[in-house]
């Protein structure tokens, strides 16, 4: 018996017990559609975490400077937290320092934040992201002007209480009015709207355009952070080893500035991007590791239910076994029609779970914020992995089927 | 051995053991049956016409003696030669038709050619020749369920047919259909002997055994009694 006559056998059997092939292949149904599910929300996480979330928040080819690690999360101790708090803040002459001791070609900006209501006109904005910025800081982070202008050095240097918006926040307040020119309150402040950046989307379902940028050295200054101190001194380097070298250069300006020996660790931070992306490379691989051995309980739970039916198909089938076999079927024949059935049995159930799992994945992605990809190899891993289930689980059955005496089989009702 | 013999057994013996209980169901048996003969085994039950019938038909392998099939030695072959030979050599007509109930006329006819590795095309012309043999032409579509029993034994003689088989192992054919269809069926095989086909049917009812040339009785496992006929 050739191989095709074999499938086509399996999947009339198949078809003709619609229900009861559905019911068996529900395990690997089952177990195939949460791996391409979970597969694709994990690589679409790995997509938004390389190309959003760190592009985002840090940028390329950029370090910041600040007293403590932003991005930690994950196991740290009480001790080093005690640590961290006790560190001196960055004052503004640490990154003048810096600035001036770096000498390789930079972009640079200081960042102070915190959150605030602004009123307009009586109308209240809560909690909106209040930042104390330097002029660089919107050509650092890459975002460009739907309207107006950046501040320029010298509003900044002479505090000038100028303003520039995210996308949202400007809709929000001003609707279809032209935000430029007018007057928000910040704290009781007065300040003037002289730009809108364009929209920047969300991560994880947070604004990234609630905020407003004024000038560090403006009356903002009084509340984002303590005199004289700022959150964070950010750097661009061209490079990548443009970026390393002003890192180099950074620290080494610091630890002067602390005064501290060779043996004593930094009592400051240098995070960049790729060490977000360290943080979620941890937690990818736990999922990764995680990930089959969810898969694998569904899959075997699949195969013992496969195992079950095919056993039960044996059973009720060894009538027609015996006749095959007087017919001349050898024992070879059997062994594969069973075993091509369960294996249908199987990659029929995987297939529909590839179908189930992309569109879990896809009503993910239009439903929440957590971004999903199809990876095309969970779906070969997928349909594989279930005609490998039915394979497994129909090698014992068939080999019963395969090993009846066709005189007792026939007589079998 | 001519060449026109096409079974010769020779001291053929069967033993089951049942337990602690041992029964000889064969015990030395020694026949010859030409080509184109049309022989009837017949004997009360017990007497091991049913063994003598799985062991002609290779489906089980005696415990002493020797069968030749065709020129061939089948006695100790294994369980996968011997469904070769059964594919070759043997078509087999069995009393409950034993046809796949889910499978249309066309499709039961064609499982033997599938083992014998024929191609999807020859296997349908061939099928559809066989069928065409017995007068059902026109039910190639149909299943089992949808056919009558004479009609569903014309599908197990066109099944057993389609190979072009060396016998015809027939097990009482006629068991389970009324004495008009009886006579139908008989028909066919008479006609089938009439084209050159060996048969070797099994059965217990003598008006059946009537339409065969030769009838052969066993008694206790042995030959009781082995007559050439007038064909009815």
């Amino acid at each position: 018996m050739s191989f095709g006559d074999a499938i086509r056998i399996a999947l009339g059997v198949v078809w003709s017990q619609k229900m009861k092939s559905i019911f068996s292949a529900v395990g690997v149904f089952v177990g195939v559609t949460f791996l391409i599910a979970v597969v694709s929300i994990i690589e679409g996480m790995n997509h938004y975490m390389t190309d959003k979330f760190a592009g985002a928040l840090l940028g390329v080819n950029t370090f910041q400077l600040s007293r403590r690690p932003n991005f930690q999360v994950g196991n740290v101790s009480d001790s080093t937290w005690h640590a961290w708090a006790r560190r001196p803040r960055i004052t503004y002459d640490d990154a003048r320092a810096v600035v001036s001791g770096i000498h390789v070609p930079i972009m640079w900006a200081w960042e102070s934040q915190t959150s605030s209501d602004i009123q307009y006109r009586g109308k209240t904005a809560a909690r909106v992201r209040v930042l104390g910025v330097t002029d660089q800081y919107f050509a650092l982070k890459g975002w460009n002007f739907a309207m107006g202008r950046p501040f320029t050095a010298q509003e900044n240097e002479t505090g000038q209480p100028v303003v520039v918006m995210g996308y949202d926040l400007a809709q929000k307040i001003f609707g279809k009015q032209d935000p430029i020119n007018r007057t928000i309150q910040i704290r009781g402040l007065p300040y003037r709207i002289i730009g809108v950046i364009e929209s920047q989307g969300n991560i994880f379902g947070m604004s990234l355009d609630n905020f407003v940028a004024a000038p560090a050295l403006s009356p903002v200054k009084r509340f984002v952070n303590r005199p004289h101190v700022l959150d964070a001194l950010l750097v661009k380097g061209t490079s990548i080893t443009d970026m390393q070298a002003a890192m180099d250069q950074a620290e080494a300006v610091m630890r002067t500035r602390r005064h501290l020996r060779p043996t004593q660790a930094d009592n400051f931070t240098l995070e960049t991007a790729s060490g977000v992306l360290d943080f979620w490379s941890k937690i990818n691989q736990i999922l990764i590791i995680a990930l089959p051995g969810l898969v694998s309980i569904s899959l075997v739970v699949g195969g013992i239910v496969i195992m079950n039916i095919m056993l039960m198909a044996v059973a009720e089938r060894t009538r027609e076994i015996g006749i095959r076999k007087a017919l001349g079927a050898r024992r070879r024949d059997i062994l594969r029609q069973f075993l091509v059935e369960s294996a249908t049995l199987a990659t029929v159930g995987a297939s529909l779970g590839v179908g189930t799992g992309l569109g879990v994945a896809w009503i993910v992605t239009s439903t929440t914020f957590l971004p999903a990809r199809v990876a095309p190899w969970s779906i070969v891993v997928g349909v594989v992995l279930g005609a490998g289930v039915g394979i497994t689980a129909g090698l014992y059955p068939a080999s019963r089927a395969s090993r009846l005496d066709p005189i007792a089989a026939m007589r079998h009702e | 051995m001519t060449n026109d013999t096409i079974i010769r057994v020779r001291g053929l013996a069967r033993v089951y053991e049942m337990g602690s209980e041992t029964v000889h169901a064969l015990r030395g048996v020694d026949l010859d049956i030409g080509r184109n003969e049309y022989v009837a085994i017949m004997g009360p039950s017990g007497s091991g016409k049913s063994t003598m019938m799985n062991l002609i038909g290779c489906l089980d392998t005696p415990t002493a003696g020797e069968y030749w099939l065709n020129g061939t030695e089948v006695s100790r072959m294994t369980d996968d030669a011997l469904a070769d030979v059964r594919n070759r050599e043997i078509g087999f007509v069995f009393q409950t038709f034993n046809l796949l109930p889910r499978a249309s006329a066309l499709h039961n006819v064609e499982l033997p050619l599938i083992y014998a590795g024929l191609k999807t095309a020859d296997r349908r012309a061939r099928a559809e020749a066989a069928l065409r043999r017995v007068g059902l032409a026109e039910r190639m579509h149909h299943k089992p369920n949808e056919l009558s029993g004479g009609q569903r034994q014309r599908v197990a003689i066109a099944r057993a047919l389609v190979n072009d088989p060396s016998i015809l192992l027939a097990d009482e054919p006629t068991g389970n259909l009324d004495s008009v269809t009886s006579e139908e069926i008989m028909a066919v095989f008479a006609e089938l002997h009439g084209q050159g086909q060996t048969v070797v049917m099994v059965t217990h009812e003598p008006d059946i055994a009537e339409h065969a040339g030769r009838v052969v009785t066993l008694r206790d496992g042995l030959i009781h009694s082995d007559t050439l006929q007038e064909a009815a």
